[in-house]
């Protein structure tokens, strides 16, 4: 199944997709890598309000490339990086924040349970950073400049951007998981 | 010898060659992946290709890096023994990675590996990495390989058992096995087998110079049983989750094994420039 989805996502955009599905998100997506989620849980333990809006919130596990021509800021490339160094930080995060969406590469370990009900992992193809950039129409704002350029908060206005593929949904099936233990079992019997 | 090669002709030369590397994919590459494309029996998997096919493209068209991760630079520096360099050539190399930051443009990513402080410029203590070599002639030669993270952080590098010889390839192929979709699949295989425990890493990253079809018959074995195990285009499933696989082999200790494997997303991104001599 096909679905174009707007943001914020709420529970119920996110409950009726499959693993396997094919989605398009049009919205605002916020970048986020281990630099950002680390200081989103730490300021959250310190009582601390975040300078951005993660109520059904996509976040995407992206480092993008800009470039800043006189103080306006422009997506050269932005693909997505692996979701995995995320999979630690992540349970905290969507126990805290009702985060609905994470887009990102290569699956995520042990996450599925706490995805559960609540938030999708979507797959956008790895390395086309060229192809992403053409569905980021606008970029409003950006976070924490200071951590530098990948691992800042981007907010990315998106139209249409995908093909994104349920990788992991909200009952609990993870197709990367699933591929990995078929392989694992080939493997195993050569 | 014609043609003095001087160092402003070096920082040149060096920024093209960062920028054709960064935005063009060789032509071997390209073919594997179109024929990948066509031999994909996943629709899914089919439509990875798709996607990435498109984005070279894309990139291509418009002269932007291929992916966001614009890696940290390796460079391959060939130089004629008959050649009298008489300016700081690692100075020129280190001008145009800060250059080429800007122009190029490409994502600043060296970092302090403590202090996590990034340098904004691509350069740093040891970056960008640049391994010299002497050859017959009067020529220089620069070659330039992006590396990126994503599949950089899936490799491995083992002390073997000399006695473990016959089990290099399941090794191989668990490794592959065990990174999954993370280093974005379509990988390319480059592994080291022999030399020393640093030599064996060096093989196993220049081996990722070779071109596709130039694979031996044990190499597409290896890939063969790569190919089996289904992990398919970004680990979601399908017939290529390898294009190739590259063995290089260097003579080693008698009581040493050591193999190191580095993979290389589909992105295999390099290329050469050749400064001097008769052209």
């Amino acid at each position: 199944m096909e679905y174009h989805l707007k943001t914020p996502l709420k529970k119920e955009d996110v409950e009726q997709l499959d693993a396997g599905d094919i989605v398009y998100l049009t919205g605002t997506v916020l970048t986020a890598r281990d630099e950002a989620h680390a200081r989103i849980l730490e300021m959250h333990e310190e009582g601390l309000e975040l300078p951005f809006e993660l109520e059904g919130a996509a976040i995407y596990h992206c480092g993008p490339l800009m470039q800043q021509i006189e103080r306006k800021w422009s997506v050269v490339a932005a693909g997505p990086t692996t979701s995995d160094r995320m999979s630690k930080m992540t349970p905290d995060l969507l126990e805290r924040f009702n985060v609905r969406a994470l887009v990102g590469k290569g699956g995520m370990n042990n996450v599925a349970e706490s995805l559960k009900g609540k938030c999708i992992y979507l797959a956008y193809t790895g390395g086309c950073a060229a192809l992403a950039a053409g569905s980021i129409k606008n970029v409003p704002q950006v976070h924490w400049l200071d951590l530098g350029m990948p691992e800042a908060v981007w907010e990315l206005e998106v139209v249409e951007f995908g093909p994104l593929i349920v990788g992991i949904d909200t009952k609990g099936n993870d197709l990367f998981t699933s591929i990995k233990e078929r392989a694992r079992e080939s493997f195993l019997n050569k | 010898m014609t043609g003095k090669i001087t160092y402003d002709a070096v920082v040149k030369a060096t920024i093209d060659t960062i920028k054709e590397a960064e935005t063009l994919l060789p032509d071997d590459v390209i073919k594997a992946l179109e024929t990948a494309k066509k031999n994909e029996s996943s629709d899914v998997a089919r439509s990875q290709i798709e996607a990435i096919l498109k984005n070279i493209e894309i990139a291509g068209n418009n002269s932007i890096p291929l992916c966001q991760d614009t890696g940290i630079l390796i460079f391959y520096v060939d130089i004629g023994r008959d050649l009298h360099i008489d300016f700081d050539l690692k100075g020129a190399i280190l001008e145009a990675t800060r250059i080429a930051t800007q122009q190029v443009p490409l994502r600043p990513n060296a970092v302090d590996p403590l202090t996590r402080n990034n340098s904004s410029d691509n350069t740093g203590e040891g970056l960008p990495d640049i391994k010299y070599d002497f050859v017959e002639g009067e020529q220089l030669k620069i070659t330039v390989a992006p590396k990126g993270a994503g599949s950089e952080n899936m490799s491995v590098l083992k002390m073997m058992n000399p006695t473990e010889l016959k089990s290099i390839d399941n090794f191989i192929v668990e490794t592959v096995l065990n990174a999954g979709g993370r280093p974005c699949p379509p990988v390319i295989v480059g592994v080291g087998i022999g030399g020393s425990f640093d030599k064996a890493a060096r093989l196993a990253k220049s081996s990722l110079l070779r071109t596709v079809d130039d694979m031996n018959d044990e190499e597409k074995a290896v890939l063969s049983r790569i190919n089996s195990l289904g992990i398919g285009p970004m680990g979601l499933g399908g017939d290529t989750t390898a294009l190739a696989v590259y063995l290089n082999t260097s003579h080693c200790h008698t009581a040493s094994l050591p193999v190191a494997i580095n993979i290389q997303c589909w992105a295999n991104r390099h290329a050469s420039v050749t400064l001097g001599g008769d052209e």
